[in-house]
C-alpha cells in the first residue's frame, strides 16, 4: 500500500533523513521507533508532502505521490495526526471534526460524525465547545476523530501518547488497535517503543535519519539492542 | 440629544463603516497570511477610480461599481499569485515589504491609467437630506452604513456557519493542521487577498461620493484602516469592525469638538496608544489553550 524507497530530506544542510526504504500493507499497524531527534516526525512529515523531500520516492496504492500537495495526498487517504494535537483550539469540537471531512462530499459527513462520536462518546457532550477547552486526553482523542473524519486509508500518528497521563496512554493504544481494520493501515509513531511495537504487526528502528533494525512487533520487543536503547532493559 | 451631537455620531458612524471594511481586510488577509497588507488602501482607490471612469465610458452605476469590485478582486488575486506567493517561505516582513512595494505600483500604475485629479461620483440616490434627530444626513451616508452592515452580516455567515469559511480559519489558527486536513494553505490565500481587495474597492466606491477619490487615495484610507485593524485588535474580524466604528466616531468627534486640524492625527494617536497600552487590542486574540 505504502512504498518509501531511499527517502532523503533535509533541513538547510543538515540531512535529516538519509535514504528510508519501508513500506506500510492494506490493513497493518506499523510502528516507527526511535529517540528524539531520529527524525520521525520529520519522516511522517514527508509521508504528509509538508516537509520537502530531497531524494527518492513515496508510492501509495500504486501511484507516485512524492511531489503530490498534501491535499492531494489527503484525497488519497494519507491523513496525519500531528504531534501535539494541533487542534483548531477556538474553533468548536465539531467544527474541528467537520474541518477533517474537508475534502470529502457533505453527503458522507454526517455517518462519519455518527461514527467519530459512536468511538469517543466523550466529544459528543463537548461538540458545542471550543476544542482548546478540552483536556489534553480528549484533544487527542479530537485529533485522531477529526483524521478518521477524511476516511484514512492510511492513518499517520505522531506522539499519540506524548503528554498524556499514564492511564490514558493505555486508553488511547487500545483505541488504536481498534482502528485498525480492513481498510485502514496504521503507521505509528511514538516514544512509548513498548506500548507501540506491542501492538504493532511490524515495526522499524530510526537512528539519526536511517532505518537500522526492522522485523515483526515481537521479534523487535525481544531484541537485545531495542530492548537496552529503547526500553530501558 | 443635541442635533451638533447627532451630527458628529452620524458623520462618525459614516466614515467608520468605511474604516471598518478596510479594516476587515486588513484582518481577513492577516488571518490567511499573518503578513499585513499595506496595499489595502490602494483597492479602495482602485474601487472608486475604476468605478468613476467606467462610469464615464457610458455604464450604469450599478454595473460600474461590480465591474470595479471584480476589478480590484483580480487585482488582489494577482498581488497573491504572483508577489506574495512566489515568496513564500520568507519572512513576515518580507511579504509586508512586498505590498508596500505593490501598494506604490498600483498607485502609479492609477495616476497612469487614469490621472491625477480629483474626481466624484455622483450620491446613489440624491443629495436631498435626511432630517434625523436635529441632524442631517445625506442618503449616501445610509448607502455606506447599510451595505457596510450587509457586508458585515455576510462575512459573519461565511465564517461561522460555511465549512469553507471555517477552513480559512482553520489555516489562520494552525496552518499545518489545515494542510494536514487536505485544506489548500495556497487556495485560501488566493481567496483572502481576492476577498480583501473586493471589501477595500466596495469601500471606496460607497465613500466617493462623499469625499471624493483620485490617485492618491488609498494612502490615508489604508492606514485609518489599519489604525482601525490595530485598535480593534489584527486578524479579529469583530474587532475590526468595533474598531472602525470607534474610530470613526472619535474622528468625528474631535473634529467636531477640538479641532478639525487633528481630525487626522486621531487615527495614529489612538493606533499609538493601543501599542503601547494594550497591543491585543479591543477585541485581540487572548491566548488560552492547554497543551
Amino acid at each position: 500500500m505504502l512504498r518509501v524507497e531511499k527517502l532523503e530530506s533535509r533541513y538547510g544542510r543538515i540531512p535529516a533523513l538519509k535514504g528510508i526504504s519501508l513500506r506500510v500493507e492494506a490493513g497493518e499497524l506499523v510502528a516507527l521507533v526511535g529517540a528524539n531527534g531520529a527524525g520521525k516526525s520529520t519522516l511522517l512529515r514527508a509521508l504528509s508532502g509538508v516537509q520537502p523531500v530531497s531524494g527518492g520516492s513515496v508510492a501509495f496504492c500504486g501511484e507516485n505521490v512524492t511531489a503530490a500537495t498534501p491535499e492531494a495526498r489527503v484525497r488519497l487517504g494519507i491523513v496525519q495526526v500531528p504531534e501535539g494535537r494541533q487542534v483548531f483550539g477556538p474553533l468548536s469540537v465539531e467544527d474541528n471534526l467537520r474541518l477533517g471531512a474537508y475534502r470529502r462530499g457533505r453527503a458522507q459527513i454526517e455517518a462519519s460524525l455518527a461514527y467519530v462520536y459512536g468511538l469517543f462518546p466523550d466529544l459528543v457532550e463537548r461538540r458545542a465547545q471550543p476544542a482548546g477547552n478540552l483536556s489534553g486526553g480528549q484533544q487527542q482523542m479530537l485529533a485522531m476523530g477529526r483524521a478518521l473524519m477524511a476516511r484514512p486509508r492510511l492513518l499517520l500518528l505522531d506522539e499519540p501518547s506524548m503528554g498524556l497521563a499514564p492511564r490514558l496512554v493505555a486508553g488511547i493504544f487500545a483505541c488504536i488497535t481498534k482502528l485498525r481494520g480492513d481498510d485502514t493501515a496504521i503507521f505509528l509513531v511514538d516514544q512509548n517503543a513498548r506500548a507501540a511495537l506491542a501492538i504493532a504487526d511490524r515495526g522499524y528502528v530510526l537512528e539519526t535519519g536511517s532505518i537500522v533494525l526492522a522485523g515483526t512487533g515481537a521479534e523487535l520487543l525481544a531484541d537485545q539492542a531495542v530492548r537496552s536503547a529503547y526500553l530501558g532493559l | 440629544m443635541s442635533g451638533e451631537l447627532a451630527q458628529f455620531l452620524l458623520s462618525g458612524l459614516t466614515v467608520g463603516s468605511i474604516y471598518a471594511l478596510v479594516a476587515l481586510g486588513f484582518a481577513i488577509i492577516y488571518n490567511a497570511s499573518h503578513v499585513i497588507n499595506f496595499a489595502q488602501g490602494e483597492f479602495v482607490m482602485i474601487g472608486g477610480m475604476a468605478t468613476v471612469s467606467l462610469l464615464g465610458a457610458g455604464l450604469p452605476l450599478a454595473l460600474a461599481a461590480a465591474l470595479a469590485v471584480a476589478l480590484a478582486a483580480l487585482i488582489g488575486l494577482a498581488l497573491a499569485r504572483f508577489a506574495v506567493q512566489p515568496a513564500r517561505g520568507a519572512s513576515v516582513v518580507t511579504l509586508i515589504i512586498i505590498t508596500i512595494g505593490a501598494a506604490i505600483l498600483l498607485r502609479g500604475l492609477a495616476a497612469l491609467v487614469w490621472d491625477k485629479r480629483i474626481h466624484a461620483l455622483p450620491a446613489f440616490s440624491g443629495d436631498a437630506p435626511i432630517a434625523v434627530a436635529g441632524a442631517t444626513l445625506a442618503p449616501q451616508s445610509l448607502w455606506v452604513i447599510g451595505v457596510t452592515a450587509l457586508i458585515v452580516c455576510a462575512l459573519w455567515a461565511f465564517f461561522n456557519r460555511t465549512l469553507n469559511g471555517k477552513a480559512i480559519l482553520a489555516v489562520s489558527h494552525n496552518r499545518l493542521a489545515a494542510q494536514l486536513m487536505g485544506i489548500s494553505v495556497r487556495r485560501v490565500l488566493l481567496v483572502s487577498f481576492a476577498l480583501s481587495a473586493a471589501l477595500g474597492a466596495l469601500a471606496g466606491i460607497l465613500v466617493a461620493p462623499i469625499t471624493f477619490t483620485s490617485w492618491d487615495v488609498g494612502v490615508m484610507l489604508g492606514l485609518k484602516g489599519f489604525a482601525a485593524a490595530i485598535l480593534g485588535g489584527m486578524g479579529s474580524g469583530p474587532g475590526a469592525v468595533l474598531g472602525g466604528l470607534v474610530l470613526g466616531l472619535l474622528e468625528s468627534l474631535g473634529a467636531g469638538y477640538l479641532s478639525s486640524a487633528y481630525k487626522d492625527a486621531i487615527a495614529f494617536i489612538v493606533m499609538l496608544a493601543v501599542l503601547m497600552l494594550m497591543p491585543g487590542g479591543l477585541l485581540g486574540a487572548r491566548a488560552a489553550e492547554r497543551v
